[in-house]
């Protein structure tokens, strides 16, 4: 289980996250939702240890995450930011191997690469796993890095922002995958995500975030209800249920 | 593999290299011509293994592949320290006219310097990259506009000794200040080599770097550390000579296409060795000492420059 803890994060004196308490179960899909500028980015970033949080604690199965090596911690806790440039030219094979970093410093056992092959393997990747990455599509370069997050073998997988530029064929696809990897092999996903229908349709739990600060936390079926949506941003907003799914009609609101 | 190839192949020249310009027109002259040739090459290559190290890992860190690590005004400094030396003390001096003095003095100083810096920068918390070269380049002019001030004002013949400094130069090297060198160079790469698998994933920006478990403030502030180290140590030892890393740390890219730092840094090592010694042999043999090698590389490696900058601006 992953404990937030009063956590705060300062800009100047301007406040990004505000006292946040969160506590995000192991074998769930756990989304956080909200405005832009909540601060659902940086409190994940701030869990992953990507910034120095300025008050608050976060502890990751009763441990504190400051009293964790780097690479102990890279064992338990994968993240994946939205943004991911590089000046170098790698191939998505290459890409994925560095996944094994944490546990053999680049010289690949065996069971590196057995763990290679399923991640690319899992992500319906083997067929061009040796095309270089500026070559491929948002979709295919995405799956890529999950690929890569998937190799690394973390309980616990953060993704910020997973969908972005993302057509709906390859949105599904990624959440499809997402799913899975907490239904079959038991991990535990945290994901940013901007549009509340997939996160209604493929999440355990919704966190949502307003100004910095949790404004609901529960459920997905609780957290889909106008009253709350509305809540957290500001719309009206009416909400169809269509073959078991909350779907939340916002376009005209 | 085709890159251990190439490699080997760039072994090949660099031996070729070394040996044209050790054997080519010695006339039997073993006993004089020959050791003061074999210092020189030793020269070289320490300088070369300095100058191509440093600004490959300088290049990874900063994420910028037209960089040089003279930008964090290491070169100035040199500059700055050697016109103030020459400007108050003369250049009859111990500390200017004792190679050792001379080198021992200028190392510790620049190395204090970047410490220095680095000090303040990290210290206010994690600045980004960028900051600390924003502030290298201020610190870097402001060094060059008070050499030049002073070289304006010093005795022309005096400012004679200061211009000799100005351009890196591989004749009379002082051939204990090469053993030292080498002594020095040997156990920084032992030491530094260990980090070259963490370089492969520092390449893969901050964030990455991070989630794969690398203390990435921690290697970045020992690696910038080293940088500085090698820099003022060839630096010391020839004189400003950097523009040479943004050359062959380029055509180590394009020779070699991997992200492996290993192999890029052996490439840019060999390259710069091969070009050096041959640069030099061209300096002494086709131009006799008509020009300087710095000038040659200058010309060439401004005339890269221009072409990388070309070549960007149009991939962007």
């Amino acid at each position: 289980m992953i404990t937030v803890r009063s956590l705060s994060k300062f800009y100047g004196k301007k406040s990004v996250v505000e006292d946040v308490t969160v506590n995000i179960q192991r074998g769930q899909i756990t989304s956080f939702i909200g405005p832009n500028g909540a601060g659902k980015s940086t409190l994940l970033s701030m869990v992953s240890r990507l910034l120095d949080a300025d008050s608050g604690e976060v502890l990751i199965d009763q441990t504190d995450v400051r009293k964790m090596k780097s690479n102990e911690f890279s064992k338990v806790v994968s993240i994946l930011k939205q943004s991911n440039y590089m000046n170098v030219r790698l191939t998505i094979r290459e890409l994925v191997s560095f996944g094994r970093f944490p546990y053999s410093k680049g010289r690949l056992t065996e069971e590196d690469e057995r763990f290679v092959d399923q991640a690319i393997d899992y992500m319906h990747l083997t067929e061009m796993q040796d095309s270089y990455l500026d070559e491929l599509s948002g979709g295919q370069k995405q799956r890529a890095f999950i690929a890569m997050v998937i190799a690394q073998d973390t309980e616990y997988i953060l993704l910020d922002e997973p969908l972005n530029n993302l057509d709906m064929k390859h949105s599904v696809q990624i959440m499809k995958i997402l799913r899975q990897l907490v239904d079959d092999l038991g991990k535990t996903v945290v994901i940013v995500l901007h549009d509340i229908n997939f996160a209604s349709v493929y999440s355990d739990r919704i966190v949502a975030l307003k100004d910095g600060k949790v404004v609901k936390d529960g459920p997905t079926r609780e957290i889909i209800q106008s009253e709350a949506l509305k809540e957290i941003y500001d719309m009206d907003i009416p909400i169809q249920e269509m073959n078991n799914c909350r779907i939340c009609v916002y376009f005209k609101s | 593999m085709r890159n251990s190839v190439k490699l080997l192949l760039l072994v090949l020249i660099a031996i070729g290299a070394s040996m044209l310009y050790l054997f080519h027109d010695l006339n039997g002259s073993y006993d004089y011509a020959l050791p003061k040739r074999v210092m020189k090459v030793a020269a070289m290559v320490i300088t070369g293994v300095a100058i191509a190290y440093s600004t490959v890992v300088f290049q990874t860190i900063s994420h910028n592949r037209i960089l040089t690590p003279s930008i964090i005004g290491l070169d100035s400094l040199y500059m700055l320290l050697q016109t103030v030396l020459i400007f108050f003390l003369g250049s009859g001096h111990i500390t200017v006219v004792n190679k050792q003095v001379n080198f021992i003095l200028t190392v510790a100083i620049m190395v204090v310097f970047a410490l220095l810096l680095y000090q303040l920068l990290f210290k206010k918390g994690n600045q980004p990259i960028y900051f600390l070269l924003l502030v290298g380049i201020i610190v870097g002019t402001f060094f060059s506009s008070i050499s030049t001030f002073l070289q304006v004002l010093i005795d022309p013949n005096e400012f004679q000794v200061v211009q000799d400094r100005m351009f890196a130069s591989f004749n009379n090297i002082n051939t204990d200040l090469v053993w030292l060198a080498i002594g020095l160079i040997v156990l920084l790469i032992i030491y530094a080599w260990r980090f070259t698998t963490y370089l492969d994933v520092l390449s893969l920006g901050r964030e990455n770097a991070i989630n794969l478990g690398v203390s990435y403030d921690s290697i970045v502030k020992k690696m910038l550390v080293l940088v500085a180290v090698f820099i003022s140590i060839s630096t010391a030892l020839v004189g400003p000579l950097t523009f040479l890393g943004l050359i062959v740390a380029n055509l180590s890219y394009q020779a070699f296409k991997t992200y492996k730092h290993s192999v890029l840094i052996s490439g840019a090592i060999l390259i710069s060795v091969i070009s050096l010694v041959g640069g030099q042999w061209v300096v002494e043999r086709v131009f006799t000492f008509s020009t300087t090698l710095s000038v040659i590389i200058n010309f060439v490696g401004g005339v890269y420059f221009i072409y990388l900058l070309l070549k960007e601006s149009r991939s962007s």
